[in-house]
């Protein structure tokens, strides 16, 4: 493969500004480069792991030569991830005259700050809905107020100036909008098909120029770290401290972001963001919309990669028990070669799966259910939204004409050391009626494939039981429509 | 605010004066981020930065402390121990010289501060912290209260014992009785925007310490005391916090105090910010409580008798135990008249976090106790618990002693209850969620409506007590500043609407300012709902003490009686002609008439005799009451709340905006510490749920599906407070009390609403789930 061009600074523009940065540190973030070397001190830091969103800013990005703007974390977004983008923070929002963006107004008048430290946060997360969706309901206002968190309001005033938002002015006349063809040039100019290095040896930062160069410089350096959304890497810097250098940023890679669809079977690329891959998956298996819009906020969201989440072979991942329910498959990379398996068969024991070294995940093929077959999952948490998963559990039950249980397959995360299919649970079931009775019969299996653990979000106790009765809930809403299966935020009282 | 506009000298009425809907003074830079916190001042150069090394077991002596490597580590000015302290390594709020700045020999929770990194940047100190070596000889540790005898255990503070009648005996005659045990969890405060100080040295022994803080002049005294230094060598100051809960009332001093021990020792500016983990893990929270009970009533579910045990983990050290136990038995009763009550303390002496004040201060977790009491008699008579809550509500000239001898003279709590059963229609709602549970398998619906009776002043009596600070300068601009500090709560904009109001001068002539131990000394804490109340007064008496001067100026000047001088809008009319006050002012100026006043108060009526459990300690009492409905999955114990009405009364409200915001966010984080907030502990003492993504406190997506909020227009309050009004800190967050109640009727629902479900707190979906799995189990026994 001939190297492409290097290229050994970062350029991005930040606010109104184009910025070409020479030196920074592979681990250096957003949120540190903001408040510490541009006393840009606006934006917070209130946990430093992309959960309270008070760092919250707006990334804008080329995306099939559409600009787009997403809500992230700054304090886990890494500088090396933002070649080539616009990041938008809330100083940025004020007109020329001074004047508040219709956002903010909004806010002072409806009471939506009361110690205002989250507020900026939620100024820029109700900003990009507003960009998307002027006039937004209340469901949509609260998920897009998944990721930020606020103390002292309850929320109620906050819910109150969202609503409001459009009555003080047309998203035709933002700030954003009007500079918006400008910065999509821009942008496109500093898209140079250049890698990116930074740094020497072990210290270096890079972005691949595209699929091909990462493959290339993972076979030569196979204990850098992969870094693509960081929803997790960011946590090993700010909480752990840990080096990730040398570091290779992946992020909206060309090559790595497609999604495809043929014969029947999603095909998404490893550095697709949840955002991009839930909106089509979704769309073809509409039961995961519920469980894609309760994993993170939007920030994590616009971020996360479903190809990290497998990658990195949590126990608690979400989107692997219910792809590995549908049957999907996984394909990983090494220089030129290529090699498919089964996603189960990716995870091997607790952090540990099968990747070899100088290998990446490529892309997940997910194959869609017929018509005919009934698929849930189904995520139990301590608080309802942007909480990680006690117990999950994923059903796919393919019934014969005689109504008997053709094929299921059935996975969980939380429940052992990997995401990982109830073989016992299953057998049980298979060739039988679906009905209560086999249901019950079939729970005893469960000890068979799952000794879950207690820890802080749920006891060993509460998540088998938990784990058992997702089955008597999968039974319920396959059987019975007449009543109600689950709590629901929507439905009304 | 427009500085230069011109006041309107016609005006009918100032602009932002008292029981007006103002927002908040720094709103609008809320919004546009520039509302500066402590981590955004600019900093002088070579400014240093701090992180605190805490210790790895829950109970131990140090054997060994190597710190080489991390003096060694990159960046690294200093690293400070215990020794280094130069005045008293201890920072007791209450003087009992149990909590060390750092420790020097005994660690006494996992978590707890050893040394301290001075680094040029705030990383470099975080990845020193990791290169320390620690060796210890652990001892046992008392991590949970479960095992402990509360008559037996060692205690951090003295308790206290609450009586009126013999509860004993009536229980023992009672035609019927039961006794129970509750677990009720603690809560962290989560304040958005963490600890944090910033110490700038001085001259002399002089140092300012910005430090995000309810309490200035306790972080003076403590700074002072762990420097060796006077008092008046130390200054604090803080225009904001982000946040504070009481979280900021005493835990804010150890991070001011080494700050300081930095600064004065290198002679350079050092911050200390610890970061998310490093605070939930180091600084106290609400206490939890264990709380037994015994009661006696009658089949009609009177209520005869009833005795309490109320013990607390504290953690390692006294810190605010004392107090915060001795509220929760002053709300042991909530809204009901016990005819016998015994009522005692046990303030639990722990290997975990010293706990701390939190918003409401062990009230909540007094008035919970009563409720259980409420639940376990309903279920007993087999009567709807609003029933039994009408009941037994204190009466308006008889039946209502508290347990600690103060007679209920404002009691509203039977009028709040009616109006509020009527607007959220409880009746015909029961009726129709027992339809629903009728015929729904799996999701089963429950309901509840709770009352809230919460003592305002501190009950230290000496607490209430405030200073204020008011120049009027010759443009006739007013510069304010008082004792009392803003976290959120609008403290500022309404203590200036009091100002203004005084002068009948629009607000935005009022600049508030920071709070500074420099200005206005001796201050107490920002807490127990005090705020405006003490402070507003405060500053009333100044603006009071400028204006009469101004008064006896323009009679003298225009030699027209005082009682024809009159504070009109921006303008002051003295006989037939009005002069603008600015002009006013300029001329008192002139004629060398003082424009600067300190003003003060102390709250009339209250005392309190500790050891004979009497007095009269609160100088009033706020009511409210919520109703919720919720739904829950009884295959998982997963829930939502599908409405909440809530009626709270604040008097004659300074700003009913501010107030409806305390009121829905305190609601809010009360529903949040009864549900999804839990504190957990793993076996070697180690908190593990330190960061948002194992602790889980409210989402926009948790509030109830409806949510009507209304402030009682009828409400005033009988005492000689500020305009009238009351304070709404801290008691909404009691109304999240009805979420509980709400969740425990549905779970009561599986058994026919024949047991009571004996949920505790917090009920996250698994106790909910394993409640539901309890009563089946019973059921189907009986």
């Amino acid at each position: 493969m001939a190297e492409p061009k290097t290229r050994k600074e970062l350029r991005f523009i930040l606010n109104g500004e184009d910025v070409a940065l020479p030196s920074v540190a592979p681990d250096e973030t957003l949120l540190d480069f903001l408040r510490l070397r541009r006393a840009l001190r606006g934006t917070k830091e209130g946990c430093a792991e992309g959960d309270c969103g008070a760092c919250t800013v707006l990334v804008g990005r080329l995306s099939a030569g559409r600009l787009v703007y997403e809500s992230v974390n700054a304090c886990i977004r890494f500088m090396g991830s933002l070649d080539r983008c616009h990041v938008v923070t809330i100083e940025h929002l004020r007109g020329t005259d001074g004047a508040l963006h219709p956002v903010q107004q909004a806010m002072v008048d409806f009471h939506g700050s009361q110690c205002g430290f989250c507020t900026p946060g939620f100024v820029m997360s109700l900003y990009a809905l507003w960009m998307r969706s002027p006039d937004p309901s209340d469901a949509e206002i609260e998920k897009a107020l998944q990721g930020n968190l606020c103390r002292c309001t309850g929320y109620e005033a906050i819910m109150r100036a969202a609503r409001a938002i459009s009555r003080y002015g047309s998203a035709a006349r933002d700030p954003l909008a009007a500079e918006r063809e400008a910065v999509a040039q821009r942008l496109a100019t500093l898209a140079d098909g250049a890698r990116v290095e930074i740094g020497e040896g072990d210290d270096r930062l890079v972005v691949p120029a595209d699929a091909d160069d990462f493959a290339g410089i993972l076979e030569d350096n196979p204990d850098a770290t992969v870094v693509a959304g960081s929803t997790d890497v960011g946590l090993w810097v700010t909480k752990h401290m840990r080096r990730i250098a040398p570091a290779v940023f992946i992020g909206n890679l060309p090559g790595l972001c497609n999604i495809s669809e043929q014969n029947g079977i999603i095909g998404i690329g490893a550095g697709v963001t949840y955002t991009d891959a839930f909106s089509v998956l979704s769309q073809h298996v509409p039961a995961l919309g519920p469980l894609f819009d309760r994993i993170g906020g939007d920030q994590v969201r616009n971020m996360g990669t479903i190809g990290g989440n497998i990658a990195n072979g949590s126990t608690i991942g979400d989107t692997p028990p219910p792809l590995i329910a549908l049957g999907a498959s996984l394909t990983l990379r090494r220089g030129a070669e290529r090699r498919t398996i089964p996603l189960e068969e990716f995870f091997i024991a607790y952090g540990k799966q099968d990747r070899r070294p100088g290998e990446f995940v490529e892309a997940v093929h997910v194959p869609l259910p017929a018509a005919s077959a009934r698929f849930a999952v189904y995520k139990v948490t301590k608080r309802r939204d942007e909480d990680i998963t006690a117990v999950l559990g994923a059903f796919h039950l393919d019934l014969a004409g005689d109504g008997t249980v053709g094929a299921v397959r059935i996975a969980y995360g939380g429940m052992a050391a990997t995401p990982k299919r109830a073989g016992a649970v299953e057998a049980a079931l298979t060739g039988r009626p679906w009905t209560e009775e086999t249901v019950e019969s079939a729970i005893a299996a469960y000890e068979a494939d799952f000794q879950p653990l207690t820890d802080m979000r749920a006891s060993a106790e509460y998540r088998a039981l938990a784990a058992r009765n997702l089955l008597r809930r999968f039974l319920a809403e396959t059987t019975d429509a007449s009543t109600p299966v689950q709590v629901s935020r929507s439905a009304a009282a | 605010m427009n500085r230069h506009a011109a006041p309107d000298l016609k005006a009918s009425k100032i602009s932002g004066g008292v029981a007006t809907d103002q927002r908040h003074d720094s709103a609008h830079k809320h919004v546009s981020g520039q509302a500066l916190y402590i981590d955004d001042m600019p900093e002088p150069a070579g400014t240093l930065h701090g992180c605190l090394g805490l210790s790895t077991v829950a109970h131990g002596t140090i054997r060994n402390m190597d710190l080489s490597a991390v003096r060694a580590a990159p960046g690294v000015v200093d690293v400070l121990t215990g020794h280094d302290v130069p005045g008293v390594n201890d920072i007791s709020p209450t003087g009992r010289h149990d909590e060390p700045v750092l420790t020097t020999d005994t660690v006494q929770f996992f978590g707890q501060p050893i040394f301290c990194v001075i680094a040029a940047t705030r990383e470099q100190a975080r990845r020193a912290c990791r290169f320390a070596r620690v060796e210890y000889d652990e001892l046992p540790a008392v991590i949970d209260v479960a095992g402990l005898d509360p008559a037996a255990a060692k205690l951090v503070t003295p308790p206290l014992t609450l009586k009126r009648g013999d509860a004993a005996a009536e229980i023992a005659r009672a035609p019927r009785r039961l006794k129970g045990r509750m677990r009720l969890g603690g809560q962290d405060h989560f304040y958005l925007e963490g600890q944090i100080a910033f110490a700038i040295p001085g001259e002399d022994h002089d140092v300012t310490v910005h430090a995000s803080t309810q309490h200035p002049s306790e972080v003076q005294h403590m700074v002072a005391h762990a420097l060796g230094v006077p008092s008046h060598a130390v200054t604090v100051e803080i225009r904001r916090m982000g946040g504070g809960f009481g979280g900021k009332e005493t835990q804010g001093n150890q991070f001011a105090a080494l700050a300081a021990i930095a600064a004065k020792k290198l002679n350079r500016a050092v911050k200390i910010r610890p970061d998310r983990d490093d605070d939930m893990t180091a600084t106290g929270k609400r206490h939890d409580f264990m709380i037994d009970y015994e009661v006696g009533f009658d089949d009609d579910g009177n209520i005869l008798g009833v005795d309490y045990v109320y013990a607390a983990r504290c953690g390692f050290s006294a810190d605010l135990s004392g107090p915060v136990t001795d509220r929760a038995l002053f709300h042991c009763d909530n809204a009901y008249f016990w005819p016998a009550i015994r009522a005692v303390s046990a303030p639990l002496y722990t290997n975990t976090v010293s706990n701390t004040a939190f918003r409401g201060f062990g009230g909540p977790q007094g008035m919970i106790g009563a409720e259980r009491v409420i639940e376990e008699v309903a279920f007993a008579t087999g009567r709807d618990p609003l029933e039994i809550r009408k009941r037994n509500f204190y009466g308006d000239t008889e039946r209502n002693v508290t347990p600690y001898h103060q007679t209920v003279e404002d009691n509203v709590i039977q009028r709040v209850v009616s109006e509020l059963e009527e607007s959220a229609d409880y009746a015909q709602r029961r009726r129709e969620i027992d339809a629903f549970n009728a015929n729904s398998r799996i999701i089963k619906r429950g309901l509840a409506l709770t009352p809230v009776k919460f003592g305002i002043s501190f009950t230290a009596t000496h607490f209430n007590q405030a200073g204020a600070l008011v120049h009027v300068y010759t443009d006739g601009s007013v510069h304010l500043n008082h004792g009392g500090t803003e976290m959120g709560q609008g403290l500022y904009v309404k203590v200036a609407q009091v100002v203004a109001e005084e002068f009948q001068i629009d607000l935005d002539r009022v600049k508030i300012t920071a709070t500074t131990t420099g200005k206005v000394p001796n201050t107490s804490a920002t807490a127990a709902s005090s705020g405006a109340d003490l402070n507003g007064m405060a500053a009333k008496a100044a603006a009071r003490t400028i204006r009469d001067r101004l008064t006896d100026f323009a009679a003298e000047k225009y030699q027209v009686p005082r009682e024809q001088i009159e504070f009109l809008p921006n303008r002051v009319r003295v006989g037939n002609q009005e002069i603008g006050f600015a002009e006013l002012v300029g001329q008192a100026y002139m004629a060398r008439i003082q424009l600067s006043a300190a003003g003060f108060y102390k709250t009339p009526k209250i005392h309190w005799n500790r050891d004979k459990g009497e007095g009269h300690p609160f100088y009033y009492f706020a009511y409210g009451a919520s109703c919720s409905e919720v739904s829950i999955d009884t295959l998982t114990g997963e829930y939502v709340v599908e409405r909440t009405d809530i009626l709270h009364e604040t008097g004659r409200s300074l700003n009913r905006a501010i107030d409806l915001g305390q009121v829905e966010g305190g609601f809010i984080q009360g529903m949040g510490w009864l549900t999804t907030e839990e504190l957990w502990w793993d076996d070697k003492g180690r908190l593990r749920t330190f960061a948002p993504s194992t602790y889980k406190i409210p989402l926009a997506s948790d509030r109830p599906k409806i949510f009507n909020v209304t402030l009682a227009d009828w409400s005033e309050n009988r005492e000689d407070t500020v305009h009238r009004s009351k304070a709404v800190g801290e008691p909404p967050l009691m109304l999240g009390m009805s979420v509980l109640h709400a969740l425990s009727d549905a779970v009561a629902s599986v058994a026919g609403h024949r047991i009571c479900p004996r949920l505790d707190a917090p009920a996250t979906p698994e106790r909910v789930l394993m409640a539901v799995e309890r009563l089946r189990r019973e059921a189907a026994a009986r």
